[in-house]
């Protein structure tokens, strides 16, 4: 297909990454009238991007040299700052996972938004989102990151508020605008920090200044960590800045399921993993317990949540919740393998997901649904297959992953964090179930439900991609990959060795599988069949707060929200009193005066102006003579 | 009684400021024509006395230059005032404040 010179070139992952771009211009200068060739253009730019990073791979192998493609992008006074793409396992992999889970998304979303006007503006979203996911994975300095950073929270408040005619996508895009932005403050002071004592923001030169002179950042590295995880905090919405993503659900479906689900919603771990040389001991630890507390805390909000997509965005929170622990757990590896097949999977129940409300006439409400069993026979089995992986039942991928967190808080003697996580994996296999069976079992609540009927296939082929992907994503040596980014031994075990790998850890085995198993068990004797929800009558005020997300939302409305409307209204005030009216009323009160004064002058007579003019020539004869 | 260049210069000046009075406080365009004629030539004389005192040829030459171009000036600008009658039948300054904003 290609000469072989051009395959092991510098152009392909150039290529790769200003793909999408070209066809974000493209679809927004001249297709927007066009809506197929919109369509065509941007799942085509995504799909050649996931064919050339297969040629790129297969051709240069996981640690192509030279690792780097750098091009000085900018130079100012001392500071030098390059655009460069950072070529390893880890950006290769995530490459694959972007185009590959997000080229599955672009062809079910040219199903799912077949019938929108916005369809040529939502596909250049999404082209320009993956453009910067992309470049996100690519960047090999902190600059070139934040900005791609920056340009993936754009696209994604785009996104979000894609139908922004409803003043709740709307307001939801700016909420996720803003959370991100409040984060990203902080990620840009870490990476500030990061310069002024490091001298150098390219990743492998910070890396290899660290390692000469591990103490190079002295009293200030937890902090400098903490910032930078300030970022992550906002991009993967950690506990606080966790609020937005469920909002974020106002998006069309597809886009909840590759931004804030498969890629966007990762970035924030991929960047942890990234510079995890940067962060010390205190800080692993912080990152650990906030991500250990978001994934009990989204996990328990999830139980009680009624709308499909809330639910799985919850289940996301907490997953991230998971794999954040894993990077704090100084477990760099079951972490990106946790994203790998979370990306699948996650992905697969959104689609899903989305293939039923596109069924039901935007429907929402589980309690609305039921017995879709019967009339979507592909979107039911590949709902349970993602069901089955993210609760973490053997063998889907998702019990591999699972597995190996639980495996690293073991091994970490963080006996704390390990019962957390076995908790929140019961408590997950339990929100699952109930959504399963509410949703896809037992007789249908409403005549839509009753008359729902399959997806067209453009949209259940991508389904079941990944559903073949959740199945084996597990044991098709992701992990070993990790293993090697982050350890340096490269090791290829057989298929056998990888399926029966979680028995080296039994315990975390063992006990994650109980808890699938009550978590089961306990969704079924509540849900199966069941009418309403019996749980608030069972947990009363418990189920209240958890169905009211805890009152996170209000509470942020009551404190900062109002102090923050408290300081814009004391800054009004300044603005509108002291600034504009004393300061520049006073300038410009001064010029009117002074011009009402010499308008005067100005009579229009000649004789006027001739007196005037002999009185100033006969002044400057009396400065230039006489004085 | 000794001519000096004094004398010569109070003349001049006199005859200037006679003629910026009446370039300021006349009305008719013509009379302030006339007193421009007369600022002019109180040029001319302080000119010519200053060339007469310094034994120099350059002031007179000068004075011929403004001789030549005042002519010249006088022509055109009567031009102008004849003009300005046939248009406004109005010959006073005070008829000529359109340049009033």
């Amino acid at each position: 297909m290609f000469p072989s010179h051009l395959m092991q070139s510098e152009i392909l992952p150039w290529l790769i990454l200003f793909l999408p771009l070209f066809a974000a211009a493209g679809i927004t200068l001249f297709t927007l009238k066009h809506r197929n060739v919109s369509a065509l253009l941007s799942i085509g730019a995504v799909v050649i991007g996931f064919i050339l990073t297969i040629v790129f791979i297969v051709n240069n192998g996981w640690t192509p040299t030279p690792s780097e493609l750098t091009t000085n992008w900018l130079s100012i006074g001392g500071l030098n700052i390059d655009f460069g793409l950072k070529l390893d396992r880890l950006s290769e992999m995530m490459m694959l996972i972007v185009t590959g889970v997000g080229g599955a998304i672009h062809i079910y979303s040219f199903g799912y938004m077949h019938a929108d006007r916005g369809m040529s503006r939502y596909f250049a979203c999404l082209s320009l989102f993956t453009f910067s996911m992309l470049g996100v994975v690519l960047a090999n300095n902190f600059i070139e990151l934040f900005i791609f950073w920056e340009l993936v929270g754009v696209s994604s408040y785009l996104l979000i508020g894609f139908w922004f005619e409803k003043p709740s996508a709307a307001d939801a895009a700016k909420k996720a605008f803003f959370t991100n932005r409040l984060g990203d403050f902080g990620f840009m002071l870490g990476i500030l920090v990061v310069w002024a004592t490091l001298g150098s923001l390219n990743f492998s030169a910070l890396q290899k200044n660290l390692a000469a002179n591990p103490a190079a950042l002295g009293t200030i590295a937890s902090i400098a960590g903490l910032l930078i995880f300030c970022g992550a905090m906002g991009k993967s919405a950690q506990f606080p800045l966790h609020v937005w993503l469920p909002d974020a659900m106002e998006g069309p479906t597809p886009v909840s399921a590759l931004i804030h689900a498969a890629t966007m919603v990762a970035a924030g771990v991929y960047m942890l993993c990234r510079v995890l040389f940067l962060l010390d001991a205190t800080a692993l630890e912080v990152i650990a317990y906030i991500g250990g507390f978001t994934a009990l805390l989204s996990a328990v909000i999830a139980i009680q949540q009624n709308d499909i997509k809330r639910i799985l965005a919850y289940s996301t929170l907490s997953q991230l919740g998971y794999m954040v622990m894993a990077v704090g757990l100084a477990g760099p590896t079951p972490a990106m393998f946790h994203l790998t097949t979370h990306a699948f999977f996650k992905a697969l129940l959104f689609l899903a997901a989305g293939s039923v409300i596109h069924a039901l006439h935007e429907e929402q409400d589980i309690w609305k649904m039921g017995g879709l069993r019967d009339k979507m026979g592909i979107t039911f089995w590949t709902f349970l297959i993602g069901t089955l992986a993210l609760s973490g039942v053997p063998p889907f991928s998702g019990f591999y992953s699972k597995d190996s967190i639980l495996g690293q808080a073991l091994d970490q003697k963080n006996y704390l964090l390990f019962a957390v996580g076995v908790g929140v994996a019961g408590l997950t296999t339990f929100y699952m179930f109930r959504l399963f069976y509410v949703a896809f079992v037992g007789k249908p609540r409403t005549e839509t439900a009753r008359h729902a009927h399959e997806s067209p296939a453009v949209m259940t082929w991508p389904l079941m991609v990944l559903a073949l992907f959740s199945i084996i994503g597990g044991v098709i040596g992701a992990s070993g990959i990790f293993d090697a980014q982050f350890s340096g031994e490269v090791s290829s075990p057989s298929l056998i060795q990888r399926i029966f790998e979680p028995l080296h850890s039994p315990v975390a085995m063992f006990s994650g599988l109980i808890v699938v198993a009550a978590g089961w068990f306990a969704a079924r004797t509540f849900y199966l069949n069941a009418g309403t929800d019996p749980l608030p009558a069972k947990l009363g005020g418990l189920a209240t707060a958890m169905k009211n997300r805890f009152y996170f939302d209000e509470i942020y409305e009551a404190t900062f929200i109002r102090a923050h409307d408290f300081i814009a209204a004391v800054m009004d005030v300044i603005d509108r009193w002291f600034v504009e009216g004393f300061c520049i009323g006073f300038v410009r009160g001064g010029t009117d005066l002074a011009g009402r004064a010499l308008r005067l002058m100005q009579t229009g007579n000649l004789q006027t102006y001739a007196l005037l003019f002999v009185l100033g020539v006969a002044a400057l004869l009396y400065f230039v003579l006489l004085k | 009684m000794n001519v000096g260049l004094e004398q010569y210069l109070v003349v001049s000046f006199l005859l200037f400021a006679l003629g910026l009075l009446g370039v300021v406080v006349r009305r008719n365009l013509l009379v302030i024509y006339m007193s421009l004629e007369l600022m002019l030539n109180a040029a001319n004389l302080a000119l010519v006395a200053f060339s007469w005192f310094n034994n120099k040829l350059d002031g007179q030459v000068l004075v011929f230059f403004i001789i030549t171009v005042a002519a010249a000036e006088v022509a055109v600008g009567l031009a102008l005032i004849v003009a300005l009658y046939r248009k406004r039948q109005s010959a006073h300054v005070e008829d000529l404040t359109t340049m009033k904003l």
